[in-house]
């Protein structure tokens, strides 16, 4: 027995070291952004807020905030319709050219970012659109697809047919059985889909970097901006608020979905 | 044969996005090999000279360079990944549990601007660890950790950690915990049931994490950029650089497209190499 409780805390001193090293960061930037001085200093001498007024007042992140809602909202909604629509014909269907449209879908998983930002890029100026919000939306929709399909999918694998199948027999023609049965059924993971969907978009940076113009760029290209040219805190700031914000999203998504199960690291019974 | 309703409107959006992937990619390809006309935005006629401007040593070793940060991020991710993944799935204390997946899974939803910035305020020479390391008087002068390969791997592997984590937790969720039991209750110690059971039915876990670890580093734009500030250089900035800095666009396409190449041809070599540890663990 003695060697198991020694291997035990072997692991958790391993386990904590490395979740402190995941925190650091968070840590250290928090002590950044609430320093009085532009200078970083450890230990800061004067704590203040003045970092945050600055970084709300600023005029490109509060452009960037706006573009980035407007780019996140249509850009995930339209993803989980589409995605959601695919996940259930592929779960339920077969049909021509199923395993390419599936494998084309996920490929925004290995191709890098900077490619397909690119080719959309290219691909706008070819067909002479003009570099306005639809090629980023659609960039998008493309990039959190595979995401959106999967979580879908897992629900879709989980829900029990029996419900449907008693449905249409009761008299229920298809599109009552899929508005009143399967739709309410996989709210959950219809739900968790479209918020990381949105999570993702409203943080995607390299594919945006390309895609985007000043009049559309998205919160994290105008961060990406600001950091090249400024040295001071507010950036810091704006990323307590963003951390804080992001985990607390993630907290409620826990409670309510069980993060667990949608990212399949513990079994979904 | 089954009715299938909705089939057609269910699939054809779905169909219309792979579409625009497809025709997004043949642009960059299409890109690739058409000559550049300085000063224009509209490419020349077809061509493979910007293919054979590749084989130039200086794009050879951007080539070699990412490559081996790739390599070397993987790796790290997986040695502090598997600790973690593996506490993850065996915490029983629920509020525990959901501590450590929140605290991995948070870095992974920030974006990597966020994230880089906050190693720029760790690694600087004013930075959190040269100021701690000056008070407590065990330096002279900063430590230069910017601009170095070491400070892009660091911030690389916090990038890329929670994917790895989750992969692996993933895969040992779904490991029967009555393997390991039954190898106890045969005799063998906490540490042998986990080299001979645990660990060997992980490795497809492992290889996926590791595949994707090094396909989300390959991607990584913000964190070379900013941290390696032009020292430390991967496909990725290069491709940006000829594209916004010098508007040469056909061969930034023809970069990206060796570097999808290059990208496949390891992951599939990594694929070929673990094939026969794959098929001796699956059964």
């Amino acid at each position: 027995m003695h060697t198991r409780d020694a291997l035990r805390a072997a692991g958790m001193t391993i386990v904590s070291i490395t979740l402190a090293f995941v925190l650091l960061p968070a840590l250290v930037v928090a002590i950044a952004a609430f320093n009085a001085r532009a200078v970083l200093a450890f230990p800061p001498d004067t704590l203040s807020w003045r970092w945050f007024a600055k970084a709300i007042a600023y005029d490109d992140f509060r452009a960037g905030f706006r573009n980035g809602l407007i780019v996140t909202a249509f850009a995930s909604t339209i993803a989980l319709v589409i995605g959601a629509a695919f996940a259930f014909a592929l779960d339920r269907y077969s049909f021509p050219l199923k395993r390419t449209i599936e494998g084309v879908l996920l490929a925004p998983l290995v191709i890098p970012h900077f490619t397909i930002g690119l080719g959309f890029l290219i691909l706008a100026a070819e067909l002479h659109a003009t570099r306005g919000f639809a090629v980023v939306i659609v960039c998008h929709v493309i990039l959190v697809l595979p995401f959106v399909l999967r979580s879908v999918y897992i629900s879709l694998r989980n829900l029990d047919q029996r419900f449907e199948l008693a449905a249409a027999s009761l008299g229920a023609p298809p599109r009552r059985v899929l508005t009143s049965v399967t739709i309410p059924l996989l709210a959950p993971g219809l739900v968790s889909g479209w918020l990381f969907a949105a999570i993702l978009s409203f943080n995607e940076f390299t594919a945006s970097l390309f895609v985007t113009s000043q009049r559309t760029q998205t919160l994290p290209v105008a961060m990406y901006n600001y950091v090249r040219e400024y040295a001071d805190p507010s950036m810091a700031a704006l990323s307590v608020m963003y951390i804080v914000a992001t985990a607390a999203l993630l907290t409620l998504a826990n409670a309510f979905f069980g993060l667990g199960k949608v990212l399949n690291v513990e079994d979904a019974r | 044969m089954l009715a299938k309703p909705f089939l057609k409107a269910f699939v054809s959006p779905a169909a219309l996005c792979a579409f625009g992937l497809i025709a997004a990619l043949a642009a960059v390809f299409q890109f690739s090999l058409r000559a550049y006309i300085p000063g224009s935005l509209e490419p020349g006629g077809l061509t493979f000279d910007n293919f054979t401007a590749l084989m130039k040593p200086l794009y050879g070793r951007v080539f070699l360079d990412t490559v081996w940060i790739c390599a070397v991020t993987a790796l790290c991710t997986l040695v502090l990944g598997y600790p973690i993944a593996y506490a993850l799935v065996h915490t029983k204390n629920p509020i525990l549990k959901s501590a450590i997946l929140i605290i991995v899974v948070t870095p992974l939803f920030l974006g990597e601007v966020v994230r880089t910035y906050s190693w720029i305020v760790v690694l600087g020479n004013n930075g959190f660890i040269n100021a701690v390391l000056l008070k407590l008087g065990l330096i002279e002068r900063p430590l230069q950790m910017m601009f170095t390969q070491f400070g892009v791997v660091t911030a690389l592997v916090h990038v890329t950690l929670p994917v790895m984590v989750i992969m692996l937790a993933a895969a040992i969720s779904h490991i029967d915990p009555d393997y390991e039991r039954a190898a106890e209750s045969l005799g063998a110690g906490p540490v042998r049931a986990f080299l001979t059971i645990t660990l060997p039915l992980s490795i497809p876990g492992i290889i996926a994490g590791l595949t994707t670890a090094f396909a989300w580093t390959f991607s990584a734009f913000a964190t070379p950029q900013l941290i390696g500030g032009g020292q430390v250089n991967m496909v990725s900035n290069l491709v940006y650089q000829l594209g916004f800095a010098s508007f040469n666009f056909p061969f930034a396409a023809s970069l990206s497209v060796a570097g999808l190449a290059l990208a496949f041809a390891v992951l599939a070599l990594l694929r070929a190499a673990t094939r026969p540890l794959e098929a001796a663990t699956s059964h």
